[in-house]
């Protein structure tokens, strides 16, 4: 499993990579998205995956004696799920905006307006 | 209970944006209530200033749990310091953006997600946690976006485009970076984890973790060579907007910078030799893109990246003495570089353009603005007794003494370079007839604007300038607080006894 969730993590960074690259405006929203799953999935690997073996300790015990699914990677994920949501949500329409006042999506287009202003 | 004074810059910003909300388009309400949460705002800093200044370092545990387990605030020195920094520059540009930015835009919720910027600026220099640091860069990053792309123009589209994509993609390396830290000690405490670092085995994967946030931050403080973005969207937006942005959001990243740096990070020489290098070529690429420019408020974006290095190339040299001349730039620069922006918005104001080329006459048509103008503009450029100047003894010995030459020759070049692009804005736009040009019609020239609405222009610039002129003359305080901190930071043991012995 881990090993699986590697690769799919280094696959999504290299996707990601390669679409933030290109030129297209959208493309670069998807690259952006792919990377930030990617990223999601890197912080889930990086907190060591057990598998069922709930956070809770039993009753007579004070001290946690056997591995557990820390809870602490998941709540991270959640919260930058919430956070890149949003941040897309605000990509799409500034992109949306911007097609529709440059009347293009190629990103070389926009560096045609550098005089002043 | 006192401690949580600390908290109360959060709380403050966060009351008025709410309280903004409900006044969305009367915007003849918004613009006071803004000013008095300002107000407010400057109140509470001075008290957190003062208070931390008379108690130390003092921690807020979240909720009561002990800090490992939750959530913390921590007030040392740096982060009061910032804190009355933030709300000094907030102050005077409310004050700037009621007059020059117009209705219009403002109808947006300009002062709402104005104050959402301070509120997470604040919380990212309080926090001692590496996860809150991460979300309250995400509440500066979005509030930043709302304010670089609100109304719609053409070049602030395309400025805000470049804006979104670096800050996204730094904003991610971040978190990979958090990512791996977890994975490495299994906390995001700072100072938790600077303890627990030392005892990893591997210390590669160390320094490929302090990369990932070098260059996380490097994108939000434009280092080279991720700084290509600044000057390509920072004089889009109005002037006010990047008077804040030149002033406070790329110093967030060299505040964050630091922090790692002197608490988590080893001191190996890789990574001081990495930032020296990345110093140096900060300041030639700045230096020399400031050079070729004629918009001044492109200039001035370029003189950022120019003094950003200044910063980082003291971070790297790494002693007591270096550290405090990057805690003094620190605070000479928020003060004249949002100044500085403040004058680009003011020079449009009056001359329709900030092309160099098509101003000119300036010192004729207004002397006494002038005046005002040259005095934060050699506070920049640190002409003795002026605010820029006493900095740079300490960066200059320290680079000496350590026997960094090329860092030293990249500052006295930047320095030298920074004065040359000055006396080029001075002799252009200030001495020069003026040359033929037309304004619009409909452009609002400074002259036909009411008495009070030209005291709200000029008003903050005096501030800033009276603020400047303190640094400059009152240097001995300004000095004595950089050494505190100095040797606060140099010293970060204090700093994890402050969290994690309560």
């Amino acid at each position: 499993m881990e090993i699986l969730l590697a690769i799919m993590t280094g696959v999504l960074y290299a996707a990601g990579t390669y679409m933030i690259l290109r030129r297209s405006i959208v493309k670069l929203i998807i690259g952006v998205i792919l990377f930030g799953n990617g990223v999601n999935l890197l912080i889930f690997l990086l907190g060591r995956i057990t598998k069922g073996k709930p956070p809770i300790i039993a009753p007579e015990l004070k001290h946690f004696a056997d591995l557990y699914a820390d809870p602490i990677p998941q709540a991270l994920i959640l919260t930058s799920i919430v956070i890149s949501f949003g941040l897309q949500a605000f990509a799409i329409i500034l992109v949306k905006r911007a097609y529709k006042v440059l009347k293009t999506d190629d990103l070389d287009m926009l560096n045609t307006l550098d005089e002043d202003s | 209970m006192s401690e949580n004074i600390i908290t109360y810059p959060l709380l403050v910003h966060l009351f008025f944006s709410i309280v903004l909300m409900f006044f969305w388009s009367k915007v003849k309400v918004q613009k006071i209530v803004t000013i008095i949460g300002n107000f407010i705002a400057f109140g509470v800093a001075i008290a957190v200033f003062v208070f931390t200044w008379q108690n130390g370092t003092h921690v807020v545990n979240a909720g009561n749990w002990d800090a490992p387990y939750g959530i913390v605030f921590v007030g040392d020195m740096l982060s009061a310091t910032l804190i009355l920094l933030t709300a000094i520059a907030g102050l005077t540009v409310s004050i700037f953006s009621t007059v020059s930015i117009i209705n219009a835009r403002l109808r947006f919720g300009f002062f709402s997600v104005y104050h959402f910027l301070l509120l997470g600026l604040n919380g990212a220099f309080l926090t001692g946690d590496l996860f809150n640091l991460y979300v309250w860069f995400e509440i500066i990053i979005i509030s930043s976006f709302v304010l670089i792309s609100i109304g719609g123009e053409k070049n602030q589209l395309e400025g805000a485009v470049k804006y979104f994509t670096l800050n996204f993609f730094g904003s991610l390396i971040f978190l990979t970076g958090l990512g791996v830290i977890y994975g490495l000690v299994g906390t995001l405490n700072m100072a938790d984890i600077a303890v627990k670092i030392q005892s990893v085995n591997n210390q590669i994967i160390v320094d490929v973790c302090a990369i990932l946030f070098l260059t996380a931050f490097a994108i939000k403080s434009a280092v080279f060579p991720l700084n290509f973005w600044l000057p390509a969207s920072y004089h889009t937006p109005p002037s006010a907007v990047s008077a804040i942005f030149a002033g406070l959001l790329t110093k967030v990243g060299v505040y964050a910078l630091i922090r790692m740096m002197t608490l988590i990070f080893p001191h190996d020489p890789f990574l001081m030799n990495l930032l020296m290098v990345l110093a140096v070529l900060t300041i030639l690429s700045g230096a020399f893109g400031a050079i070729i420019q004629n918009n001044i408020r492109k200039v001035f974006s370029f003189l950022i990246i120019c003094h950003i290095g200044f910063m980082i190339g003291g971070l790297g040299i790494f002693n007591v003495m270096a550290l405090t001349g990057v805690i003094f730039y620190l605070i000479h620069d928020i003060i004249v570089k949002t100044n500085l922006f403040m004058i680009g918005g003011l020079i449009y104001r009056l001359k329709a353009t900030t092309n160099m080329k098509k101003i000119g006459g300036l010192y004729k048509s207004y002397p006494k603005l002038s005046l005002l103008m040259i005095i934060v503009l050699f506070s920049l450029v640190g002409v003795p007794p002026l605010s820029g100047f006493w900095l740079k003894i300490s960066l200059f010995l320290s680079s000496y003494n350590t026997g960094n030459y090329w860092y030293l020759g990249a500052l006295i070049l930047g320095s030298l370079i920074t004065l040359l692009v000055v006396a080029k804005i001075w002799a252009e736009a200030f001495w020069k007839n003026q040359p033929e040009f037309k304004a619009s019609k409909r452009f609002i020239f400074f002259d036909k604007l009411y008495p009070i609405q030209k005291w709200q222009f000029v008003m903050p610039i005096v501030i800033l300038a009276i603020f400047s002129l303190y640094i400059g003359f009152g240097a001995e305080h300004i000095q004595a607080l950089s050494e505190r901190i100095a040797e606060d930071l140099y010293n970060s043991q204090n700093y994890i006894d402050a969290v994690l012995k309560p």
